[in-house]
């Protein structure tokens, strides 16, 4: 009688079928290919397939699949080298309108991509491609809004008439701002005022001195936190924006810490260009407007070419419809504290939060006290320098973009605090309450490190690395046969069946293979083996005091558990560790190291322990082959 | 097939006097090897820049070396990459004065024009040379690694630790993280004596050897607390000496298998993953000696004993009380 249940044989034989089904995509490699995407609403249909395809028959680059893939146009080549220059000749063919990205097609059968099989995405390392790693500088982010208090509070006290002797922000930074006031009546008429304002301002009075009555204004800490964790937030949706103009299909953008942002490029070669998208100036400009998108004044002006003195016209984003807009600036996007969305109370439309510096609400409300009624617009320009070799020289060509990101009319007077109202969408909204922000960076990065990895390289790694993942694999499978026998046979089938489910598991998730990770994988399976040896050692034990042989696979099977669960969790623990080791290439290694811990606890004792109970179950035992 | 002799009762903690003596001394001479020699620090950990080139014909080292001097560049540290077709150059940054945006900027702009520079030097040289990559570290960044790393290695031994203790006992605990301790510093210490680069992928290598070292201890251990449970009258020598010769079979072919992967990895996964895989190859002798010779002595004189060991239900006095 076999003391295996059969509910664990259906289970075994289910998770070996899932294993292999989600790990079947692996075994289609991606093939090099270029995606074609439209910009500034440009159509991308059957003629845009042709003028490409007429354009590599004409530069003779011979591509091996072209087709439309909902909003983009993918094209697959034999090669990168091919793919590189393919890039450059549909890059020329189709102008500004369209971003040209190289990337890394899937080969992936319909079926499988429907049931959301999907192969492992290929580390920097596997694939090449440019990494960065940004710090961000937090000193800017207290600086700023130390500054900002500082200017509002003068404002604010100006307002309320009350008279001090001086305001200055204290010489070390993050320790506020020093007020001096000339009685005691002033100091708690400004504390009252201040605290009334501002809550996130922490007001404490200072011991005074003669005449002098100081006050120290501290920014809260857990409104500093925020404001520091906003800023990684809002200068990541930044990159994000500027590198998907940048043409790289799938860059990873992410935080890391409280002050880092990792940056990765695959297919990217050229770190310069990169470096130029990154570091781009971006500015925003509130202006008067003349006209509305698309009127009559307008649509001459871009026709004709004819654009009134005073006036600049720029084309809207999204409806690409052309704008006329007064040259004169009312508040710039440094004057810019604040942008949320949000939901009218009165309308129920999406709407815009903004809230301005004190400075910037001084020049909104005189602007607006004489405009009501009158179009007012949102103009963004953002300056990237394109590196061009001119005669073996580097030279840095400026490319500017200017755009109307918003236009509005102005309802009524207003100065600090306003709102646009009237978008079309939640998503609207929003993406004008980031553009709004995140138009310039929060804060100053600069690049913390940086490596280039070339496409042959990769290459490279990844044959290195299967090769020692797949040598490593049959030495132990002999290894194990020959000194095992036929328990050493089905450890072997369980080894093998551990690979597969932990590739399988890894591609679910979607953890990107890295050569750490390689390196994980081939030290997993290693380990793995342990267990078999314990199960495996337990039942020669058994035998030799004698046990029947099903009583000693039964005996060998429960008393190896407790090790092997014991033995388990303590690794466990090490690879948990590594996985919260925030940097790239540990993490990596210990996620690939976690998930083999568990693949391999099933593998090694519940499937081993399934096809021993097959083999052996109803048969009479004189002996056991282990 | 087996290898050992099941019957075989080696009297392994007849020796451990010896034993532990060898891993005391071990363990100082590889303390002061790290204070004295130090670990040879890779990009990672102290900022730089690394550039990695292969060449179509074999290359000698001496002679990359050369090239890179008469094309002017300073101090390189010149490494062959396995194989005598690929090497690693190294540059230390030299510190820039000034705010630190700026610096931190122009440091990487720089990395790229003193990669190119690297690249022309050995052109010149030998055409055949092509950059696979090259990368650039603020030191900054390495600073960080390095704690995290400690943190890392800390947080490990002190889970580990809980966890024994709550499934065992307190003494194996303690023998548990000072065997581990041992491991991971004379591994260190193998490191540091043949001054094999200490980078990411090696210190992700040592905090996988206290993983596996651990492992090899609890199966010692699991063994010990059945012998006692099961055994009437327990001699803790003996029982811990039979726990050693009964597991000696599966700590030994479980090495063996473990490293034979290991080897596969170094001697076929490149360059990258060498590193990774000597460390733990060095880490797999030192932590199977280690749960042979150095674990037990240790539990034994922090004297453990069957009643310790007893299963909890023993003290419940619902069943002591019974006739």
């Amino acid at each position: 009688m076999s003391d295996f249940p059969r509910w664990k044989y259906a289970l075994v034989a289910l998770v070996l079928l899932f294993g292999i089904i989600y790990a079947l995509p692996n075994a289609f490699p991606p093939v090099p290919s270029v995606q074609v995407l439209a910009t500034h609403g440009a159509p991308l249909d059957a003629s845009v397939k042709q003028k490409v395809a007429d354009a590599l028959t004409a530069q003779k680059v011979a591509y091996s699949g072209l087709e439309i893939d909902g909003d983009h146009l993918v094209a697959d080549f034999p090669n990168a080298d091919v793919q590189a220059k393919a890039a450059d000749v549909v890059k020329a063919a189709l102008g500004d309108d369209y971003t040209v990205a190289l990337n890394l097609a899937s080969t992936v059968p319909g079926w499988l991509r429907a049931i959301h099989a999907n192969s492992m995405p290929l580390g920097l390392d596997l694939q090449g491609g440019v990494h960065f790693l940004m710090a961000v500088d937090q000193n800017a982010v207290v600086d700023k809004q130390e500054e900002r208090y500082a200017d509002d509070i003068r404002a604010l006290l100006r307002e309320k008439n009350i008279r001090y002797e001086s305001l200055t922000r204290s010489s070390q930074r993050g320790q506020g701002i020093n007020v001096v006031l000339r009685s005691a009546a002033d100091r708690s008429a400004a504390t009252d005022a201040i605290a009334i304002d501002y809550p996130d301002l922490l007001v404490q009075e200072r011991s005074s001195t003669g005449d002098r009555f100081p006050l120290n204004v501290t920014v809260k800490p857990e409104k500093l936190r925020e404001l520091a964790l906003a800023t990684i937030r809002q200068n990541t949706a930044t990159l994000r924006n500027r590198i998907n103009a940048l043409g790289v299909s799938e860059p990873v953008i992410q935080q890391q810490g409280e002050d880092q942002i990792v940056v990765e490029l695959a297919g990217v070669q050229n770190p310069a260009e990169a470096k130029k998208v990154i570091g781009a100036i971006a500015t925003l400009e509130y202006r008067a407007g003349i006209g509305y998108p698309g009127d009559p004044r307008a649509v001459e002006a871009a026709r004709t070419g004819n654009v009134p003195p005073d006036a600049n016209l720029y084309y809207e984003r999204g409806s690409n419809l052309p704008v006329l807009v007064s040259k004169r600036i009312i508040v710039t996007g440094d004057e810019l504290a604040d942008a949320a969305s949000g939901i009218d109370q009165q309308s129920g439309t999406p709407k815009v939060d903004v809230t301005l510096s004190a400075s910037g609400a001084k020049k909104m409300l005189d602007f607006t006290s004489a405009n009501v009624g009158k179009p007012m617009a949102v103009v963004y320009v953002e300056t990237v320098y394109d590196t061009k070799i001119v005669d073996g020289k580097e030279v840095h060509i400026p490319h500017t973009t200017q755009e109307v990101i918003s236009d509005a009319t102005i309802q009524g007077v207003f100065g600090k605090q306003f709102q646009t109202t009237g978008l079309n969408s939640p998503k609207e909204a929003s993406e004008l309450a980031l553009l709004l922000k995140g138009g310039s960076l929060a804060a100053p990065m600069n690049i913390a490190s940086q490596s280039v990895i070339g496409p042959s390289m990769g290459q490279d790694n990844i044959e290195k690395g299967l090769r020692a993942v797949l040598l490593g694999l049959g030495l132990v499978l002999l290894a194990a046969a020959i000194y095992y026998h036929l328990f050493g046979l089905v450890a072997d089938i369980a080894l093998f069946f551990n690979l597969v489910i932990l590739v399988a598991v890894m591609s679910m998730i979607g953890v990107t293979l890295t050569m750490p990770g390689i390196a994980g994988i081939v030290l997993t399976l290693g380990m793995a083996i342990d267990a078999n040896v314990l199960i495996c050692e337990r039942v020669r034990e058994e035998l030799r005091n004698g046990s029947s042989p099903h009583a000693s696979i039964r005996a060998g099977y429960e008393k190896a558990w407790a090790t092997i669960l014991d033995a388990n969790v303590t690794h466990l623990i090490a690879a948990l560790a590594l996985t919260t080791m925030g940097s790239g290439p540990i993490k990596g290694f210990g996620v690939t190291l976690l998930i083999g811990i568990l693949t391999s606890m099933f593998t090694s004792v519940t499937v081993t322990h399934a096809i021993t109970a097959l083999i052996h179950g109803n048969r009479k035992l004189k002996t056991l082959s282990v | 097939m087996e290898i050992f002799n099941h019957n075989s009762n080696v009297p392994f903690l007849h020796w451990r006097k010896i034993s532990t003596v060898i891993a005391a001394v071990l363990m100082i001479a590889s303390i002061a090897l790290l204070f004295t020699r130090g670990l040879n620090y890779g990009l990672d950990f102290t900022g730089g820049i690394s550039v990695e080139v292969k060449y179509e014909r074999a290359v000698d080292v001496g002679d990359v070396r050369r090239a890179l001097d008469e094309g002017g560049i300073e101090n390189p540290v010149v490494q062959s990459l396995g194989g005598s077709r690929q090497v690693l150059i190294r540059l230390q940054p030299k510190k820039v004065e000034g705010d630190a945006a700026a610096a931190g900027e122009s440091a990487s702009t720089r990395a790229d024009k003193v990669a190119a520079s690297v690249m022309a030097a050995l052109k010149k040289d030998r055409p055949d040379a092509t950059e696979n990559s090259h990368s650039f570290v603020s030191p900054q960044v390495g600073d960080e690694l390095k704690s995290d790393g400690s943190i890392a290695a800390i947080f490990v031994m002190i889970g580990i630790g809980v966890y024994l203790w709550i499934r065992f006992e307190r003494r194996f605990a303690i023998a548990a993280l000072l065997t581990e301790v041992h491991d991971t510093l004379v591994t260190l210490g193998v490191i540091s004596l043949v001054q094999r680069e200490f980078d990411l992928t090696v210190l992700a290598s040592v905090l996988a050897v206290i993983g596996y070292s651990i492992n090899d201890k609890v199966v010692v251990f699991d063994r010990i607390r059945e012998l006692f449970r099961l055994s009437r009258k327990a001699e803790p020598e003996e029982i811990l000496n039979r726990s050693i010769n009964t597991t000696l079979s599966r700590t030994i072919i479980t090495s063996l298998f473990t490293g034979i992967t290991m080897a596969a990895l170094y001697f076929f996964g490149g360059p990258q993953v060498h590193g990774f895989a000597i460390t733990m190859l060095i880490g797999i002798v030192v932590g199977t000696l280690s749960s042979i010779f150095v674990a037990s002595p240790i539990l034994l004189w922090l004297g453990v004993s069957k009643k310790d060991l007893m299963p909890q239900t023993k003290d419940n006095p619902e069943l002591a009380r019974r006739p």
